[in-house]
């Protein structure tokens, strides 16, 4: 018995992976990200994040035109104008340069150019290759924090060589992190370090020493950078999303640390007792996973363990040694819920998976904002993936939130009298 | 974008872009803004890693006998995009090695993302498709409508309130005896093109789209146009009468008297001017900015219909900026042009106008300013697609325009209230303004005296408070200086 994966042909529709910028200028909060690229990525990033670009954020465009790609400027002469710029205006502690599609083809050489400027003006500039070509929305949140273990302090030498320390990866908000560190710390294990960090200056020391755990599905070449380049030990988890997840990923921990996980099973049950009310709705319902963030694998285990079922997993890219542990708990749920493993289609294509989904009419799609509305006016219920990018969803606590999420087309159907409305406007 | 935009507008037209993962985005706003049912006719062939390694060819020419197959479309456009155009790929290749396995038209769009904007392209596209059906089409294969009919180019997805001008202009049309031929481009059918030649004349309400179809059609089929802006009293008038001189030479009484009877009983707009509460709205100061459309035409109402004066209005379309210098020149103080929108939200700081009219982003200015701001023009959000019937043009729009701008302003007495007894809003004083100038003090009782000016003009009289007593080399601010300073600088 062995879960079956297929791969289409990633006619899909994703954002593009320079909307990180959106969630780690807030995250790092002294760091300025600037994205070279073209008309297009400026439309995207006003339209995906049009509320905030306004608001004085702390990233902009450096829009290349004809001229720099014909290469008639001088790109070193024009980023170094912009940077001064930037670090007069906002003085950040780091410049975050996001590379597009278009740098990538014009062979932009963004690393020597940051590497030479850096002296010059007294600033660390960090590289991220976040386009289009290799890699979907959240993989850009993958590429600046690879680039950003590079940038990591050696360990001290007066820190004791024996001491295993304990680093997580993946950018969550403040309020989450700090609930994750708490709940480690019940089991005494002490978190050292975030990556990324609050802010620039506190990136965590690595080293040989140092157990590095990821909170995020869509992380690995973060975790290989670290690996390899800082040799760093991976503890390979399922990942905190759930409280299914939370808790094995506290077990696997504490085993790298040698110890036992004291009543984990009771908090766990606790967390379940609070969402029975939510599980009574999603039960036998199906769900269907279009694909496009990368946390589907970790959800839909998450879904089946309320429940559910899971017809299909889309997902862009997925990587099978990053997400072992999540894939084999994701085995270990569907048997134990006693319910069929779904399909794992990675790079999925989305015509042929309207067809799929007309064909399960599934109770809930999960999919992306442009193929929401037409599927809801044709009586499917959706729920934009989008937003578990952007709610809370990590740890126990914060369990009842996805769920939230997951249920409120279903309430909602409950809500209207949602039988008459279709019979007005179901096409 | 906008050639996106066009094709999406046409039924079963199928676009195809030659684009990475991610440039798909249209297909969220597309379905988001104008909360659309129907799936975006809009497919990516993804140029990926293996893409640059092989070319593209194979896997373009395949998507596109798959998407023959799969929806049999009328036709398909293949669509650059700025990563394509460097790729330099002979597209048109792919075009012609399409065609020989497949039913349908294909034809690739003709734009350079790096030269022209999406207004720019959107246009070009329109054109191009119209002229790909009807240049073999001959002179004397047309069949003029017995009736006067025309023509109304330039309405398709994601245009500011399209579909309600578009409403509004066709009941006028039906009013003034005219019938409507066909709407170009949203939810024609490639086979109606060949019909377009068969009306009078062509309407292009919107001068970023249309005009090169329209140019297009006068110099094959000697088709006249008007492009007068049906939006405001004046203009509406200008724009019937226009109508009926290209049909009859002449203007007949009955549409005189169909005018007045407008203005009189379905436009509100001009007695609302004359009524006694908008008299506060007299020498109120705007600033205007958008395309060059809307720009215009909100510009001309605010200054002839309303006696709003215009401080400043300004437009981002670029390639227009001769048209809009020559409209406004003598109705505005300043002129602006540019599509850098800090030099906009810079102006409007400058001129510190008692409201603005712009788009989304002049919206967030006015947020951060505190000055109220109506949005007129694209690029605008979800709630610039209104369920309610929201025409800007004709005798309709003018009492939408009328409640837009006179909601804008903050109402006549309630400001009259708000300067008596020094405002409801205790906010504390944000320091917007450029002077860091810390060696001033203010002393209590002046400091609540400012509190107690309306939040909009506050800044300007803590700043020229500020500029008077530096002259005066004082130290201290106090309230006698605020009155001298008020006095000073209202002679």
């Amino acid at each position: 018995m062995n879960l079956n994966f297929e791969c289409e042909t990633g006619n899909y529709h994703t954002f593009c992976p320079i909307s990180c910028v959106a969630w780690l200028y807030q995250k790092i909060e002294d760091s300025f990200f600037l994205v070279i690229g073209t008309k297009t990525c400026g439309y995207f990033l006003q339209n995906a994040l049009g509320v905030m670009i306004f608001a004085e954020p702390r990233y902009a465009m450096a829009e290349l035109e004809e001229s720099d790609i014909s290469a008639q400027l001088n790109d070193y002469l024009e980023l170094k104008r912009l940077c001064l710029k930037i670090k007069q205006d906002r003085n950040p502690s780091v410049i975050v340069w996001i590379g597009t599609c278009t740098t990538e083809i014009i062979k932009m050489d963004l690393e020597g150019i940051a590497l030479k400027l850096e002296k010059e003006i007294f600033l660390p500039i960090v590289v991220a290759r976040a386009n289009g070509l290799d890699y979907a929305f959240t993989q850009g949140e993958d590429t600046v924090l690879s680039a950003l273990v590079q940038r990591c302090p050696k360990s001290h030498q007066d820190q004791d060589k024996a001491l295993k320390r304990l680093v997580l990866f993946g950018s969550v908000s403040n309020t989450v992190a700090n609930q994750l560190t708490l709940e480690l710390k019940k089991h005494g294990i002490q978190v050292d370090g975030w990556l990324p960090s609050p802010t620039y200056t506190e990136l965590p020391s690595l080293d040989h020493n140092v157990f590095v755990c990821s909170v995020n599905p869509f992380l690995s070449r973060t975790a290989t950078t670290l690996m390899r380049r800082r040799k760093c030990q991976l503890i390979s988890a399922p990942f905190p999303i759930g409280p299914d997840g939370t808790r094995h990923w506290i077990e696997k921990i504490c085993h790298s640390f040698n110890r036992n996980p004291a009543y984990l099973n009771e908090r766990e049950n606790q967390v379940w007792e609070k969402l029975s009310s939510y599980l009574n709705l999603m039960k036998n319902k199906s769900v269907f996973f279009m694909g496009d963030n990368l946390l589907e694998i970790s959800l839909a285990r998450f879904l089946i363990r309320c429940g559910m079922q899971v017809y299909e997993i889309g997902i862009p890219y997925l990587d099978k040694r990053f997400q072992a542990a999540e894939l084999n708990l994701l085995k270990q749920t569907c048997i134990e819920m006693n319910c069929p493993f779904p399909r794992i289609v990675e790079k999925p294509d989305n015509y042929n998976q309207i067809q799929r989904i007309r064909e399960f009419q599934p109770d809930l799609v999960i999919t992306g904002m442009g193929l929401a509305n037409p599927l809801e006016a044709r009586g499917i219920n959706t729920k934009w993936s989008v937003e578990f990018t952007f709610a809370q969803i990590h740890g126990f606590s914060n369990a009842q939130d996805i769920l939230e999420l997951v249920t409120r087309p279903l309430r909602r159907n409950l809500n209207l009298n949602m039988d008459r409305l279709n019979e007005q406007f179901v096409l | 974008m906008g050639t996106l935009r066009i094709a999406s507008s046409f039924k079963n037209v199928h676009a195809i872009m030659h684009a990475p993962l991610g440039d798909d985005y249209f297909n969220v706003m597309r379905s988001m803004l104008e909360r659309e049912r129907e799936f975006t006719p809009v497919t990516t062939s993804i140029v990926d890693r293996h893409v640059l390694a092989r070319g593209s060819q194979e896997k373009v020419v395949q998507n596109i006998i798959c998407k023959d197959k799969q929806e049999k479309p009328d036709l398909i456009l293949l669509t650059p995009t700025c990563t394509s155009s460097i790729l330099q790929e002979d597209l048109q290749n792919f075009v012609n090695q399409a065609n020989l396995n497949t039913e349908t038209d294909i034809l690739l769009a003709d734009v350079n993302h790096y030269r022209i904007n999406e207004l720019q392209a959107a246009d070009r596209t329109l054109e191009q498709i119209i002229r790909f059906y009807l240049d073999n089409l001959k002179l004397q294969n047309i069949n003029k409508t017995e009736k006067p009919s025309v023509n109304i180019i330039g309405i398709f997805t994601l245009g500011f309130h399209h579909q309600h001008d578009c409403r509004e202009l066709k009941r006028l049309l039906t009013d003034i005896g005219i019938q409507i031929n066909l709407i170009i481009p949203e939810g024609l059918q490639i086979h109606q093109i060949q019909q377009i030649p068969n009306a009078w004349f062509n309407i292009i309400p919107y001068r970023e789209v249309g005009l090169m179809t329209a140019n297009y059609l006068k110099q094959k089929f000697q088709l006249p146009f008007i492009q007068t802006i049906p939006m405001g009293i004046i203009e509406t008038s200008k724009f019937i009468r226009q109508t009926q001189k290209i049909i009859y030479n002449t203007v007949p009484k009955k549409i005189e008297t169909y005018i007045a009877k407008q203005i009189k009983s379905i436009s509100q707009a001009a007695w609302f001017a004359r009524s006694i509460d908008c008299q506060n709205l007299t020498g109120k100061k705007a600033v205007v900015f958008g395309d060059s459309t809307h720009a215009v035409a909100i510009t001309k109402i605010l200054v002839y219909e309303m006696g709003i004066q215009v401080v400043g209005s300004g437009t981002y379309c670029k390639n227009d900026s001769d048209w809009f210098r020559e409209q406004l020149q003598s109705i505005c103080d300043e002129i602006l042009i540019t599509d850098d929108h800090t030099k906009v939200s810079n102006m409007i700081a400058r001129l510190e106008p008692s409201a603005i009219f712009g788009t989304q982003m002049e919206r967030h200015v006015g947020k951060r300013l505190d000055i109220p701001c109506g949005v007129i023009s694209a690029p605008i959000h979800i709630q610039n697609f209104p369920l309610g019937y929201r025409p800007f043009m004709g005798y309709e729009g003018t009492n939408q325009i009328a409640d837009l701008i006179y909601n804008s302003f903050t109402l006549g007495m309630e400001d009259h209230l708000l300067e008596i007894f020094g405002g409801h809003d205790s906010k504390k004083i944000v320091t917007k303004e450029l002077s860091v100038n810390q060696q001033l003090n203010w002393t209590p009782s002046s400091l609540n005296e400012l509190n107690k000016i309306p939040g909009f003009v506050r800044n300007r009289i803590k700043r020229n408070t500020e500029q008077y007593a530096r002259q005066k080399n004082c130290k201290n601010i106090t309230i006698e200086l605020m009155y001298e300073a008020k006095e000073a600088l209202s002679s």
